[in-house]
């Protein structure tokens, strides 16, 4: 224990909360749970702000370098003298940047959703769960230890299962929430396959022993450097399937999309700001570990990320429920984290690393302020369809400024946050890796295009035959919308590099004005191309998509990724394992089990005749018994 | 042969053993039954005493054993006693060929 220990505060308090409200079942708090949630949550925000504010200011360096602290830390479950699960605490400059990230968002979901979700039934579970979800991730940033995380991250699967399930009665969101914890399962058998190979490999499971061991060049495990995948590459890679299923990476994307069935506040807070960035933060956090012990697997990494970037961009272009083309813009600058942890190199060079986590950091305020926007919207049209809204921009003013801000915010605009974080990518890409950095800069301009189509489609287009007849929502909504905003706004000025980088120094990331010229002409492009479409209602977009023929119809199907996995779930895994594993079971599991079992029955059938009920005869039988013990044992005495 | 000793006491304590065993086995009358335990117990507790008196003179364990058998077998016969009234009772006999219900 440590005078940093009141950080256990910070998830204690959701947890707390999520007891509270849990515990008494359906009903309770039906008014003021929101409030009770909500508290916590500004108690828990309140002290990761300040955490973050010791940490970057005073006692996190350590002559110049952000230090690795353990400030709790408890010996939970001892194998060997030097391997056990500890649980413990973690503080580093990407985790204390997620507790402020998570904690403040989750606030501001927390105060969304208090009117949002008024009136609903199940009012209390709603928030138990949002608590319960809020604890678990906050609880996964900080964990010590790889295992402690492996809980953490199961949890969080766990209550985005709940949350995407929460409407129970429609069906489409029950199969929503199934899909999502069987995809992020079948991706966590890789993580926790992944977890044990390199925790055996490198003899311990603790991150910072962990980092020290394989994320330095000078021990003595990296002496043989092979060139060929080691075994430890194979477990990296693995625990980067595990990343790639909860970060929605090409192709285990496909739970992300349905995941959109649930509230719209839960889908600003798990599905695109804090639970799919789980993955860039698992791969964050062992990144010196993939730099120097398992370098194979980084472009992997940065073609996964920047595949699934352009793939979902491409799809988020011919989607039409507004919570999809969310959904898939998500995916698709998850994937630009993703790639950006792909190209960095370490040290000085690590500006990939920086530029992600200064993404996955900006993200988080103008992706949630997307959603809580769309939740208005839907609100107010009762529609998730794009063809229901249209004019909008009358009667739902705030809104309109605000997804305005977020969608310049995604589409790289200066001087709004994404514009930063977003040049940062594409400078590493383009050091590092030249066809990642076209491909990036063609995803970058259809993200303009796709998140402005979405733009004009809601706000201008006017659409004749919806007539505003409510206000635009209440304040308390607005609120974070305006908080929200305001984040997207200014925090691309804050000097990242400063803060969080690969080994824990200072990297300097300036400005270079001309390398911006192209993505952000590029993205004004991609605006006036969306402007042309879609400000007045007009067939030139239906004209372009007939035009592009099966392309679009490849992209609005999801290029059939849906279908290719039904075909090997439902025809090769079902009928060809399912069938033949079946028939084994029931001819020869089952037989030898019935086997078994009818030769007893024979056997007593034809034995059963010694019972006769004769008291007689049992006594006889039991003294002839007696006798021949007896017998037996004087021949064995006098043997001897 | 004028002072009987151990071989005659014990010669005594084998026949009673099997003839309450013979009797044991083949009456079906239960008192007689009965009767016959009584003899298994008695030729035990003449051991007892023979034993004791040529084995180890001027110690009391046998004769306390034997003490011991008697008290147990009057506790038994009661106990006996009143399980065959409860067979006469729902019976009508006390053959005990009568009472096999208790089987396969």
């Amino acid at each position: 224990m440590s005078e940093q220990s009141y950080i256990l505060l910070i998830p204690l308090m959701p947890f707390l909360a999520f007891l509270l409200l849990g515990i008494p079942g359906k009903g309770a708090f039906s008014r003021t749970a929101g409030y009770i949630a909500g508290f916590a949550m500004l108690i828990s925000a309140a002290i990761s702000i300040y955490t973050a504010i010791g940490y970057f200011s005073d006692w996190g360096k350590l002559n110049g370098v952000y230090q690795q602290l353990n400030p709790v830390h408890y010996t939970w479950l001892q194998f060997t003298p030097d391997l056990s699960i500890d649980m413990g605490v973690l503080l580093d400059p990407v985790s204390v940047m997620m507790l402020v990230v998570i904690s403040f968002i989750s606030l501001m979901v927390h105060i969304y959703s208090i009117s949002y979700m008024k009136g609903e039934e199940r009012y209390n579970i709603y928030f138990s769960f949002l608590s319960l979800f809020s604890f678990s991730m906050l609880a996964l940033v900080m964990s010590a230890n790889i295992f402690q995380m492996y809980i953490f991250w199961e949890l969080v699967g766990v209550s985005s299962f709940l949350l995407i399930g929460y409407y129970y009665q429609k069906p489409s969101a029950v199969a929503a929430s199934k899909k999502a914890f069987i995809v992020t399962r079948f991706a966590d058998l890789g993580l926790l396959i992944g977890i044990l190979i390199v925790g055996f490999q490198a003899g311990t499971f603790d991150f910072r022993v962990l980092i020290e061991h394989l994320g330095n060049p000078g021990h003595e495990i990296l002496t043989l450097r092979q060139n060929d995948f080691s075994p430890i590459s194979w477990g990296m890679l693995l625990i980067f399937i595990g990343g790639a299923g909860k970060s929605a990476m090409l192709p285990l994307h496909i739970w992300l999309p349905d995941a959109m069935e649930g509230p719209t506040p839960v889908s600003a807070l798990i599905h695109a700001a804090t639970m799919v960035v789980a993955g860039v933060f698992l791969v964050a956090r062992l990144f010196p570990v993939y730099y120097f012990s398992a370098w194979q697997v980084l472009p992997i990494i940065s073609w996964v990320g920047v595949l699934s970037a352009l793939f979902a961009a491409i799809i988020a272009c011919t989607q039409t429920d507004i919570k999809r083309v969310l959904a898939y813009s998500t995916m698709s600058q998850i994937g630009f984290m993703m790639f950006a942890l792909g190209v960095s190199g370490f040290g000085t060079e690590g500006l990939g690393f920086t530029a992600s986590q200064f993404h996955l950091f900006t993200h988080a305020f103008f992706k949630a302020l997307l959603f809580l926007c769309a939740g208005l919207v839907i609100h107010h049209v009762h529609s998730n369809e794009m063809r229901d809204m249209g004019g909008l921009k009358k009667s739902m003013p705030i809104t309109h400024i605000c997804f305005l801000i977020a969608c310049l915010a995604i589409a790289g605009i200066p001087p709004f946050a994404g514009f930063f974080s977003k040049e940062e990518i594409l400078m590493a890409a383009y050091e590092r890796s030249k066809p990642v950095y076209w491909i990036a800069l063609f995803t970058s301009a259809l993200t303009a295009f796709y998140m402005f189509r979405l733009y004009f489609r809601i706000f201008w287009n006017a659409n004749p035959h919806h007539e505003s007849h409510h206000k635009e929502g209440p304040a308390g909504q607005l609120f974070t919308l305006i908080v929200l905003a305001a984040g997207a706004v200014v925090l691309g000025f804050i000097p990242f590099g400063n803060y969080v980088s690969t080994d824990g120094k200072p990297l300097s990331t300036g400005l270079h004005l001309v390398f911006s010229v192209a993505p952000v002409l590029l993205g004004l492009a991609g605006i006036l191309t969306a402007f042309w479409f879609y400000k007045k209602q007009s067939d030139r977009a239906d004209r372009f998509a007939s035009g592009a023929g099966s392309l679009y119809q490849w992209a609005f199907h999801k290029f059939y990724i849906d279908e290719v996995w039904l075909f090997i779930t439902r025809k090769i895994i079902m009928k060809g394992i399912g069938t033949s594993a079946a028939w084994v079971d029931k001819n020869i599991v089952d037989g030898a089990v019935n086997l078994s079992g009818n030769s007893t029955v024979r056997f007593s059938e034809k034995i059963k005749k010694i019972q006769s009920g004769k008291v007689q005869l049992y006594g006889l039988v039991y003294l002839v018994s007696v006798v021949l013990v007896v017998l037996i044992i004087i021949y064995f005495i006098n043997r001897n | 042969m004028n002072n009987p000793g151990l071989y005659h006491m014990l010669f005594v304590s084998t026949a009673l053993f099997f003839i309450g065993v013979y009797g044991f086995f083949t009456r079906r009358n239960l008192i007689t039954m009965l009767m016959s335990i009584e003899l298994i117990l008695n030729s035990v507790c003449l051991n007892f005493i023979a034993f004791n008196k040529y084995a180890w003179p001027g110690k009391m364990d046998g004769l306390f054993f034997t003490l011991f058998i008697i008290a147990a077998a009057a506790a038994e016969a009661a106990l006996a006693i009143a399980i065959i009234i409860n067979l006469y009772r729902s019976h009508n006999t006390i053959d005990v060929n009568a009472a096999e219900e208790m089987k396969y």
